[in-house]
Order: C-alpha cells, then structure tokens, then sequence
C-alpha cells in the first residue's frame, strides 16, 4: 500500500498542476469508500462475470511446454475477456466508480487502443458520453480499435503533438481534464498518474492474480515458481503480481519493449535504460534525457511504446521483488508466431513480448517448475503490423 | 527582503497592480530572450516570468507548446538558460521567476539548480505541477537559499488548499482565473475578483491572476482588484507573428507598453 499522499517508496505521488488536485483529492476519497463498499464489490463482481467474461482460463500450455523441453507453462487467458485484453477489468471498475460520483462524460488517452476500446465499451454500456485520445501513429497502426472505438459510440481524439503516441495522447487527455474537471471523469488506463490511480487500476487488476493464484494451486496443488508479464505502463503486470506479492518463493518477471535493442536508444524500457523523474503526475523511472527533457520511445507494441513505468513497479524493482528485463521487436514478433503455430493462440504484440521472455526461460528450468504468463490480450489488432514486419502475404 | 518582495510592496504604496509577462526562454534563441527581457523591463514589466521548456507541457495550451518545442530545438536548456539570466542580471534587478515544470529541475539536481539559480540572479520558482504536498523536496533548498517558491490555486481549490498554500508559498500566490491550459481567452469564470477576495482573506501573499489574459482591457480589469496580472500567450502570439527577430523584440516591447498603461489607468482596489 502507499502512503496517504500516495507514494510508494520514494515513488508515485501526485505531481499535477493545482487545478487537478481537488479531483484527485475527491477521486481518492470516492474510491475509498467504494473499496470497503459491499455492495460495490458485489457489483463490480457481477459484471466482471456476467459482461467482461471471467473468470478467464489458467491454461496449460501442452505443446509449448513441449517445444521448450522445461518448466510447465500455463497462460493466463485474459485475451479471451471480453474486447480482447485484461482492460476491461479497470473500466469495469472505473465506470461504477465514475456513476457513483456521478460525473456523465469519460475521457481516457490510449496507446494500442484496448484501453480506448474497453473505456468506449463501459461507457456505452452505461449510456455516457465518451472522448478517446490517441496519437496519430497509432491511431494508424491500430486502425481497427479506432474503427471499434467509432461503433461503440466514442469521439476518437488524433493526437499531433510530440512523438504522436500514447505519452502525447496523455498529455493531451490531461489538458482536456484540467478544462472540464468538473464534470468529467478520467479513465486512466494503466497503473500510472497520479495517486490514486496506480493504486486504484492495480485494485481492479488484481482478479488476474487472485484467480490465477487460485487457478493454479487447484491444478497442481501449489504455487507457481514463475509470474512473468509484459510491462508498459504495467497494469497488466501488477494485476497478475500484486496477489502474489507476499509469496516469498514467487519469483516475478516484467518484460519491457527493447525495441530495436537496448542499446540502439530506440526502444521503450523504462526501468531497464531509465532514470528517476516525474511525468504525467508520479515519480518513477523514465527515458529522458541529461537535462530531464522526455525521450522519444520506440516499440512494434503500441501499448508499450511510453516512456514511463507505474510507480510501485519503479518500488518493487528497487526491493528486488520484480525483476526486469527485456525483449525486442524481432524477438516478440517470433514469440507472437511461435505460440500461433504451437498453440493455436495469436497473442496481442504486447503479451507477446512476455512470452518471448518464457521461450528464453523455460528450458532453463527443470521440468517440475511452472511459469504463469499473462497472455494479457489477443492480437487481431495487430495483423496489419505483424503481417507486414513477418513478410506474410495474402 | 528579496526583490519580488520589494517589488510588490512599493507598487503597494502606489495602489498600483504588477504586471508580470511570461516568455518561454530560448525561443526563439537564448541571445534574443536576453534581449527580449531587456525590452520587457523598459516597457513596463514589473516582474517576468522565464518558462523553463520541457518536451510534454501539459499543463500549456498550444501557443506555449509551440514556444517550448521552437526553444528545445534551438537547444535551451537549464544550464544555458541560467547562464543568460547571469549575463542579464549585471544590469537589471527586475523580479525573476523560473517557470517551468518539475522533471527538468529535479533531473539537473535540486541542489546544485537552486545553489545555481540562486547565484545567476533568479528570485522565485515556480512549477506548475508541483502542488505543496509534493514541494519538500524543493523547498528544502529554495528556503536555504532564499529563493520563493510560488504557488498556484485555482477556481477549484478549496479553503483548505488555499490555506495551505499561504502556509507554504512565498513571493506572491498565481490564482488561476480559469479551469484549463494557458492561452488566450475571450472570457472568464464569473466572479473573478470574488474568488481573488476569497484568496485574501487567508494570506497576506500578493494575488497575481493569470491564463488567458489577452489584451490591455482584460489586464486593466485584472488590475482593477489584483495585485498582479499575469500575461503569457498572447506576448509569444504577438512576437509569433514577426519574422525577424528585431521585429519581435520590438513587438513585444510595444505590446507591454500597451498593457502597462490600461493598468496604469485604473486605482486598484482591494476587497476581502
């Protein structure tokens, strides 16, 4: 848990100019009582069953197992949520919380367009008025969430400013924010910004660990050696490792985006090639440069092409809880194929980057050991990107 | 006594508003801000505001977004720009204000930038997303070096936020007149000078008021109840749309005059 201004460590925090803070003030207060609110657990319960599709499947992995000739490994199935990826589960909650404090307009920025699709979604669903902002880039190497996010109802903001990607169209959506703060809610969708998000999307995430934590101890009678997940902003990532946090003999792995090599200086691994800053309202590791200006980010992924990591991920990093490292475009773009082929699951190019790292691990370990990956969304969105860097024609 | 102190109390004993003008140092190069500074200060600044630019200005409408990418191209930076303000304070002893967002000035080392900014001549800092909850860190070495650190409320900040503003600011408090990003406006949440009262009645700070102050009347109605008006967009905009640089400098020094003299005309008059 953070502290009461909402830092982790020396992390998190709530750095944003004056106008927000009596938001984020009433945000915290808002989720405060919703979080010990029975009657709101039981809701947000209810739709993650009933609408988003859970609980989603611990499945054993057979034949990449197999492949790999070493740890037993099992996926967790948040791809099959439904609109495709582990967001749904943060809007979900989000979303009630938003209808209790009654705020009738959303806006959320969005990177790979999964947060932009699940925060059109929820907002259709409950009839409010909805604004997505994405940067241009990606706005077309993910022409099909924006296509999705059009039908559900929702104004698709492009983003020009900067580097034209999810760090713009979140600068972008907090301008918007300090404009009509009164009534309009911000979705954030990853464990990042300012406290009390990284708590609050890290809360609504955890269902992934606490079902795969059960998942797995019924399946084979104890828990697994191995968690690994992507990391972007992180919320996937926290959602699978926070249950698990007090289970010393865990160990926890994020990937980030190396892009096209750590050391190529285009990639997107802010713990890893990072150093301590403050962006979009926390403090945490950060690509930027000697005079702390942000550094332009590169990924094949959309949805971790950011410059930032959430804060308690920088904390867990500096315990020695998490440990980080990284796989590039190419390797996740052979993971994505590989685990097509073997196990007949095409995996979103972000998730696919945490499997490249199990292809790397597994054989290194015994047969008796197990991994859980969060397979944290389906890759549909990104046959264009994958179709084109594979040389795979029609 | 420091110099924004000094400043706001004998334009206090002449019943008159400060007007304080933003520039985004560097832009269009670092030379001409120097010169642009000069020209501020002899049209009538009575404070200037020197934005630090950062690569994600969150908090600036498009004009000093603008303003920032043209200075970082040209290469401003933290270092550089304290070496100008160096240069400029041999002959000028006019308010400055450091005004910028926080990871540059975290990432440079608050020590060594407040040892630094401090010697160059600079008088106040202030960061726009750096709320008092989160400012220890920087005070710290602001108090220690007798530098102010300003703070910013906002039509959305209640009692208990304007409070600890006053508790923990210096300088003056920048009450911004509406919910949203810098830039000019056409109007403004109504009952500014009301909510200007509400600030006073829980700080002795000096109120300045800026966003979206655009021309010499907005700025005389500022100054009709303010201890300061703040005017930021619409400077770059007028020096925006000279080519040369001399024309700019010059623009921006007859824009100023105008300001100055529509405040100049009004007798401000304080309300609690």
């Amino acid at each position: 848990m953070p502290d009461k201004q909402g830092h982790f460590g020396v992390y998190g925090g709530r750095y944003v100019s004056e106008t927000l803070m009596p938001a984020l003030i009433e945000l915290e207060k808002a989720y405060g009582r919703v979080r010990r609110d029975p009657s709101f657990r039981r809701e947000f319960r209810h739709y993650l069953h009933e609408y988003a599709g859970r609980e989603t499947p611990l499945y054993f992995a057979e034949r990449l197992t197999q492949k790999l000739r070493g740890a037993k490994i099992y996926l967790k199935r948040e791809d099959l949520c439904h609109t495709g990826a582990h967001k749904i589960n943060n809007t979900l909650g989000q979303v009630l919380l938003a209808l209790r404090m009654e705020k009738r307009r959303i806006i959320a920025e969005t990177g790979a367009g999964q947060h932009g699709v699940a925060t059109a979604t929820v907002a259709a669903k409950f009839g409010l008025e909805c604004e997505i902002f994405m940067g241009k880039e990606d706005v077309e190497r993910q022409s099909l969430n924006v296509l999705r996010m059009k039908l559900l109802g929702a104004k698709v903001r492009i983003v020009e400013s900067g580097s034209q990607t999810l760090k713009d169209a979140m600068n972008e959506a907090l301008r918007d924010w300090v404009t009509y703060v009164r009534n309009t809610y911000y979705m954030i969708g990853s464990v990042a910004g300012p406290h009390p998000y990284p708590m609050m999307v890290r809360d609504f995430q955890s269902v992934i660990g606490q079902e795969a934590r059960k998942q797995h101890l019924a399946l084979t009678g104890r828990l697994p050696d191995y968690l690994v997940a992507c990391v972007g902003g992180g919320s996937n990532s926290m959602g699978l490792f926070y249950p698990f946090l007090k289970d010393s003999s865990v160990k926890m792995v994020g990937v980030e985006a190396a892009g096209l090599g750590l050391k190529s200086g285009r990639h997107a691994a802010s713990v890893l090639g990072g150093k301590v800053g403050v962006l979009h309202g926390s403090k945490s590791y950060l690509l930027q440069d000697n005079m702390g200006q942000i550094r332009h980010t590169h990924s094949i992924a959309a949805g971790l092409d950011y410059p930032g990591v959430g804060p308690e991920l920088s904390f867990l990093r500096d315990q020695g809880r998490v440990h980080f490292v990284s796989a590039t475009d190419r390797e996740a773009a052979n993971a994505l194929q590989l685990l097509a082929e073997v196990e007949g699951i095409i995996p979103a190019l972000e998730s696919a980057h945490a499997v490249a790292e199990v292809i790397r691990l597994a054989p290194r370990l015994r047969k008796n050991r197990t991994i859980v990956v969060n397979l944290s969304g389906r890759g549909d969105k990104d046959m264009d990107t994958v179709g084109e860097y594979l040389g795979v024609t029609l | 006594m420091n110099r924004i102190d000094e400043k706001f109390s004998a334009l206090k004993s002449r019943g008159r508003t400060a007007l304080i003008t933003f520039i985004t140092a560097g832009d269009p190069d670092l030379e001409t801000t120097a010169k642009i500074l000069r020209v501020l200060e002899r049209s009538g600044a009575d404070l200037v505001e020197l934005g630090v630019p950062f690569s994600d200005p969150m908090a600036d409408g498009p004009t000093i977004q603008r303003a920032s990418e043209r200075a970082l191209q040209k290469g401003a930076s933290l270092p550089r720009i304290l070496r100008m303000v160096r240069e400029f304070r041999r002959d000028s002893e006019i308010p400055l204000i450091l005004f910028g967002y926080y990871n540059p000035f975290f990432r440079y080392g608050l020590k060594r930038f407040t040892r630094e900014a401090s010697a160059a001549g600079v008088d106040g800092i202030l960061c726009v997303d750096l709320p008092p909850e989160e400012s220890g860190e920087l005070k710290r070495w602001t108090d220690a070096r007798g530098l102010d650190t300003i703070f910013l409320l906002a039509p959305t900040s209640d009692a208990g936020r304007i409070r600890l503003v006053a508790r923990q600011g210096g300088g003056f408090v920048y009450y911004v007149s509406v919910t949203g990003v810098t830039g000019a406006r056409r109007r403004f949440e109504d009952h500014l000078h009301a909510q200007v009262a509400r600030v006073r009645r829980y700080t002795s700070l000096p109120v300045g008021v800026g966003f979206g102050i655009s021309t010499p009347e907005q700025a005389a109605w500022i100054a009709s109840f303010a201890d300061a008006a703040v005017v930021g967009s619409a400077l770059i905009e007028v020096m925006e749309k000279a080519d040369q640089n001399q024309e700019k400098v010059k623009r921006a020094g007859l824009f100023v005059g105008r300001l100055k003299r529509a405040m100049e005309r009004v007798r401000k008059k304080v309300i609690r």
